[in-house]
């Protein structure tokens, strides 16, 4: 059973190394190699790395791009802001390692506006890697060159899906894009786009340098590697762990000293809610997907409030293009509120449900299909809690359930 | 001088910032972040010299000024507070920051002090939930607030 093994991201790094290595090989080989660790998206999507680069390099475009997806908003996630704020070159090496891999001449990231304290940070590691002839012209003196770009969002937490990203990148509403064409085809400025999320490039040095197989080592079999969790709430010991992929539930909570624990909230808002029953399933991208957020709520705790701050939250964030995420979110924070009245009927609880279950299909994006989910697993692991609430009164009246 | 000739001024240093990103459309958002930071907040005139300068409609541009929080698009206080709500800072104790906030300044969340000087927003995660509660002030992140400290923090920015 996996384990709390040896670190990867946290553990030594020369800047240049792995980009050094990668030079000597070609695009495809290096490719080949990332598919061979079985590297999966870290932004909780999961898709193969690899196979995303190799999307890109055989697509056809004058300009290709590789964008940083820093636009960490995730409730309950902080993990990409101690990597851009320790280990900033990490990152630059693995976009200047996928760069040279699809061939793409310009890289981007995209930092939210939340972040604005950490540019200077980036750009001081950005004009040290480009002193050491590690980005920028000519590279290593190979005649590879890659321009590195920090744009900043400006709040909106939907542009951390990657077309609304990219979206806002052209200067735009950041608003999901029908898919297909995926940004591997089509993405920045209709150029084929690798787009990956921080901690994913951090991991491809490492890769270079250590080998895929000794990376496939680290985690199970569908899921290999580590993983950042940012881990918050009831618990001893917050903060930024890296973690085995297939680490369980219990394990993580017995780590940061987490007592009479109710319920793990796995993956943030848009993540699900776990229950005691299921603590000891594993982290990993077939069990329990890891978003890179743990929050832990205590047995104090009420879970209809956890809940409405979760509505409300989708509420805000969702761009209102789509009805089913629009009226949806709406109508799903509105049912917590009878709930938390005590108002709502087992009736009307099976339309919400069947609504939520709608949205997981028909929403246009990420955003609003993940929606519904803390809302479905909370009313199916405290179903008892939430109908046996006393109904309220108002204005000395008594109400009636709908 | 005249209202006329202070238009005219403020329209032409519109232009040097869009000019300075070269009038390109897919330059909009940095371009509405820089005149955000000047004046404060996008003003139905900045956004229609704006429309000018990149020949972008006005519905297009207020589209996007409107879509995202950190633009504004009404006057806003030369100090924003912003005091993350989301789950982990909520479970901190964000509750009392807040009812600490509003005393100290006089105002209700979404409001601006009389004077100008400070505005009162909530904001969704800032990813401080390790040591939270947290709020920005600004650009500047604060956490591991208590109600005594937010008040000093607020004070001296005054």
């Amino acid at each position: 059973m996996a384990g709390i093994k040896t670190q990867i991201l946290f553990s030594s790094f020369e800047p240049g190394n792995a980009l050094k290595l990668a030079i000597l090989k070609t695009g495809p080989e290096i490719i080949e190699e990332i598919k061979n660790s079985k590297l999966r998206g870290r932004g909780g999507a999961g898709f193969p790395t690899g196979v995303k680069w190799d999307l890109v390099h055989s697509a056809q475009g004058d300009e290709k791009y590789i964008i940083c997806n820093a636009d960490e908003g995730e409730p309950g996630t902080f993990k990409d802001r101690i990597l851009l704020t320790d280990h900033p070159k990490k990152i630059f090496e693995g976009m200047a390692i996928a760069a040279f891999a699809v061939g793409a001449k310009h890289a981007i990231i995209y930092l939210r506006a939340e972040y604005r304290y950490l540019v200077p940070g980036l750009v001081q590691a950005i004009s040290e890697m480009e002193s050491a002839r590690l980005l920028g012209n000519n590279i290593l003196g190979t005649g590879f060159s890659l321009s590195v770009e920090i744009h900043l969002g400006a709040g909106a937490y939907v542009c951390g899906e990657e077309t609304a990203l990219i979206e806002s990148l052209e200067g735009k509403r950041g608003e999901a894009r029908n898919k297909p064409p995926y940004p591997t085809k089509k993405g920045y400025m209709d150029c084929p786009s690798v787009v990956n999320n921080v901690e994913t490039f951090c991991y491809v040095p490492y890769i270079l340098t250590n080998g895929a197989d000794w990376f496939r080592e680290y985690g199970t079999l569908e899921s290999t590697g580590s993983k950042l969790f940012s881990i918050s709430g009831d618990v001893a010991k917050p903060g930024v762990y890296e973690l085995e992929m297939g680490t369980t539930v219990n394990q993580v909570l017995k780590m940061v000293g987490a007592q009479n624990t109710k319920a793990v909230q796995v993956g943030g808002a848009s993540g699900i809610c776990v229950a005691n029953k299921d603590f000891d399933k594993p982290l990993a991208f077939e069990a329990l997907p890891p978003g890179g957020s743990i929050i832990v709520f205590n047995k104090s705790r009420d879970m209809l409030e956890v809940l409405s701050n979760f509505m409300e939250f989708f509420v805000e964030e969702s761009c209102g293009q789509c009805t089913p995420c629009r009226e949806g979110t709406f109508r799903l924070l509105e049912g917590v509120k009878l709930m938390q009245e005590g108002r709502c009927s087992i009736n009307y609880l099976k339309t919400l449900r069947e609504l939520g279950e709608t949205m997981r299909v028909a929403c246009k994006c990420g955003l609003g299909q993940m929606a519904p989910n803390a809302f479905l697993s909370i009313i199916d692991n405290f179903k008892g809690e939430i109908l046996a609430r006393d109904r309220v009164e108002i204005n000395g009246k008594q109400t009636h359930s709908i | 001088m005249t209202l006329e000739s202070s238009n005219k001024i403020i329209a032409a240093g519109i232009k040097e910032t869009t000019e300075k990103y070269g009038c390109k459309k897919e330059k909009l958002l940095q371009i509405l972040e820089d005149l955000n930071k000047e004046f404060g907040y996008l003003s139905e005139f900045v956004l229609l010299e704006v429309s000018k300068n990149l020949d972008m409609p006005h519905s297009q541009i207020y589209g996007v000024a409107s879509f995202y929080s950190f633009l504004n698009t009404q006057p806003k206080g030369k100090y924003i507070v912003r005091l993350c709500k989301t789950i982990s800072c909520s479970l901190a104790g964000k509750k009392k920051i807040a009812n600490a906030l509003e005393n100290e300044l006089g105002i209700r969340f979404g409001e601006t002090t009389p004077d100008g000087k400070f505005s009162l927003m909530f904001t969704n995660c800032i990813g401080m939930c390790n040591q939270g509660p947290a709020m920005l002030i600004n650009d500047d992140v604060y956490y591991n607030l208590d109600p005594e400290k937010a008040v000093e923090i607020i004070e001296s920015y005054e």
